[in-house]
């Protein structure tokens, strides 16, 4: 067997393990073992997307017991790219924490990192519904504890709130795989995938509240309106590293739904098709839209870029909750564009507010910059990117998703609703860029000059924001390749129990 | 006077701890948010045990075809469901402690009275 599909679980599993124990290990030799740990979880990432680039599943079943009865992994097109962006996002952010000695304010900083790459490969990876559930609590758990690294009132506030409404998440996500396990008798994605077109009728609306359920928790994970107001706050409180890699576990949730629904509630799933529909995309677009009213109202630098984020997972949401294969193509080709712009967005402010002195993050008061035209450009190259416009990949992204909404019903609200957020994300940027780098007088501010390698973590995200444009051609065949797999939810399901499928009619001996 | 059926028991007892679980979690209060969570995932656990469909009298475990026995899935989920559902209780206790210290005020909000 394989067991290619197992080792970016196992990696940080381990090298988090390591960290642990060898607290007492100097400084610099932990930092190094954290780098080079990240760095193979690039090659990982690197070597699932080679293996899975051509089409083929890597089913890897744990322990060899056949499926549906074993936990079973799962590499197709879009869990091997999202493994490689994740590992993209979490060398940028390891490599900003170590420069500005984030991992020195608290204890087993690196070692939680590693758990929180291990919580979001492991749900990337997994194929069972109940996994899902364990891993999103590893994630849940490590980004509780990296949120509250170096604690400080306002972030202590920020995590009781998190991790408040993730535990009420928690409760609605096992009511919903109860939901599910009682109305179709297995969490494997693949199996739930057979047999929901054959749920009895009395036990469709079981099945259909476990999948709503599971929709709100998504949507929670996601920070999908009416359930974003957590993100900016908690965001802005928490270290800036931190934040950086926390933009990927938002896109965690949006990967549930693109996972979940196209496969077990899609076409095929009879009484119980397309029950995600109604909700997304209205949801979506007004995630969309107040997000970026967000950004306007925003008088901290920081909340402002939290609110981004919302709304770039607003757009991002458009393209899901269209449900068709050229929706699912825009959103794989935005998903990247997305968390990368988010990450550098986190990373530039925060190089910005070193500069600022006292006034910090705060917009009101202007402050000179000792390197305005250094920081200046590169939060140029963000807002960019975020904004959507020409020649960064957030203008690509947004013109596939324009192109993906044309076949909808609600096709010219779509559009609206699009162009209109770019517009408000535009003013709403160019008036923080006007607040923070133009000023009148030739004064220089006096703090420190940035670090070059500083400058240089935070140019990793937008480097790979210049490849996802200069690579367009390949990013969007890549992209639709994915679509296609999405749409046509057979042949996961044939990977998996392969020539199994039928043969285990009768394990349920209690109904 | 017939016995109420073991679903209905088991619905009313989930409805209870659901109902009273919600009550607490929307106190202004870390300690009783705290105990509205625990009651919350008290409901979950019994729940998740019931998704199984509930058996009386029936063997644990049986390898014979015609025999009946409980479907042990849902047990197995419930016990993860407990050992992850006892962790986060214990770091939210933790950060719960860490915000009265820090805040000066157990109210979630934060906020001074």
């Amino acid at each position: 067997m394989n067991h290619l599909p197992v080792l970016p679980i196992l990696l940080p599993l381990l090298a988090g393990c390591v960290l642990l124990l060898a607290e007492r290990a100097p400084a610099a030799l932990r930092r190094g073992f954290a780098v080079v740990a990240t760095l193979v979880l690039l090659l990982l990432g690197v070597g699932l997307l080679r293996a899975a680039a051509g089409g083929e599943y890597l089913v890897y079943a744990l322990g060899d017991w056949p499926a549906p009865f074993s936990i079973v992994l799962v590499v197709d097109r879009l869990s091997a790219a999202l493994v490689l962006l994740t590992a993209v996002v979490a060398v940028a952010s390891l490599a900003y924490a170590i420069v500005r000695d984030a991992d020195a304010v608290g204890p087993h900083f690196l070692a939680l990192f590693q758990f929180q790459l291990l919580g979001i490969t492991g749900a990337l990876l997994t194929g069972d519904l109940f996994n899902l559930f364990v891993f999103f609590e590893i994630m849940l758990i490590a980004s509780y504890t990296l949120l509250l690294h170096g604690m400080g009132a306002a972030r202590v506030k920020a995590a009781l709130h998190v991790v408040v409404l993730n535990l009420i998440g928690s409760a609605l996500f096992l009511f919903a795989v109860g939901l599910i396990y009682a109305a179709t008798g297995t969490l494997n994605l693949a199996d739930l995938a057979r047999v929901m077109s054959t749920v009895a009728a009395t036990d469709v609306p079981l099945a259909r509240a476990g999948a709503l359920l599971l929709l709100v928790v998504f949507a929670l994970k996601a920070a999908l309106l009416p359930l974003s107001f957590w993100l900016p706050p908690a965001y802005a409180a928490s270290n800036a590293a931190v934040a950086a890699l926390f933009a990927m576990l938002t896109k965690v949730g949006v990967y549930a739904i693109l996972r979940i629904y196209p496969l077990a509630f899609g076409a095929e799933a009879a009484a119980l098709a397309d029950v995600a529909r109604p909700w997304v995309l209205p949801l979506a677009l007004a995630t969309m839209l107040f997000g970026a009213l967000g950004v306007v109202a925003a008088r901290d630098l920081r909340v402002a870029v939290g609110w981004l984020a919302v709304c770039s997972v607003g757009t991002l949401l458009v393209a899901v909750g269209l449900f068709s294969e050229s929706g699912y193509a825009a959103a794989i080709y935005y998903l990247p564009h997305s968390t990368l712009v988010a990450a550098a967005a986190f990373l530039v402010a925060d190089l910005v507010i070193a500069q600022r002195g006292a006034a910090g993050g705060r917009l009101g008061p202007v402050v000179p910059l000792r390197e305005a035209g250094l920081l200046g450009g590169l939060a140029g190259a963000v807002a960019i990117a975020a904004a959507g416009l020409p020649p960064l990949s957030g203008f690509f992204g947004k013109v596939m998703v324009i192109e993906a909404a044309h076949e909808h019903v609600a096709a010219p609200w779509i559009w609206a609703a699009v162009l209109l957020t770019s517009l408000i994300v535009i003013v709403a940027l160019a008036r923080i860029g006007s607040a923070l780098f133009w000023r009148p007088g030739e004064s220089r501010g006096e703090a420190a000059r940035a670090d070059p390698r500083a400058v240089l973590a935070t140019s990793v995200p937008i480097g790979a924001l210049v490849l996802l444009v200069a690579g367009g051609g390949p990013a969007t065949q890549f992209a639709q390749a994915t679509a296609a797999q999405l749409a046509a939810p057979g042949g996961y399901v044939e990977a998996v129990l392969g020539a199994r499928a039928g043969a285990n009619e009768s394990r349920r001996t209690s109904r | 006077m017939s016995m109420p059926s073991l679903e209905a028991l088991c619905a009313f007892a989930i409805a209870v701890l659901t109902a009273t679980g919600v009550y607490l979690l929307l106190r202004g209060r870390t300690f009783p948010v705290l105990l509205g969570l625990i009651l919350l995932s008290y409901a979950v656990n019994l729940f998740l045990f019931a998704s199984g469909r509930l058996v009386a009298g029936s063997a644990p475990l049986s390898d014979l075809k015609d025999v009946a026995y409980p479907d042990p899935i849902p047990q197995a989920l419930v016990l993860t469901a407990i050992v992850i559902g006892f962790g986060m209780t214990a770091l939210l206790v933790v950060i719960a402690l860490r915000a009265l210290r820090e805040t000066g005020t157990d109210r979630v909000d934060g906020a001074r009275e």
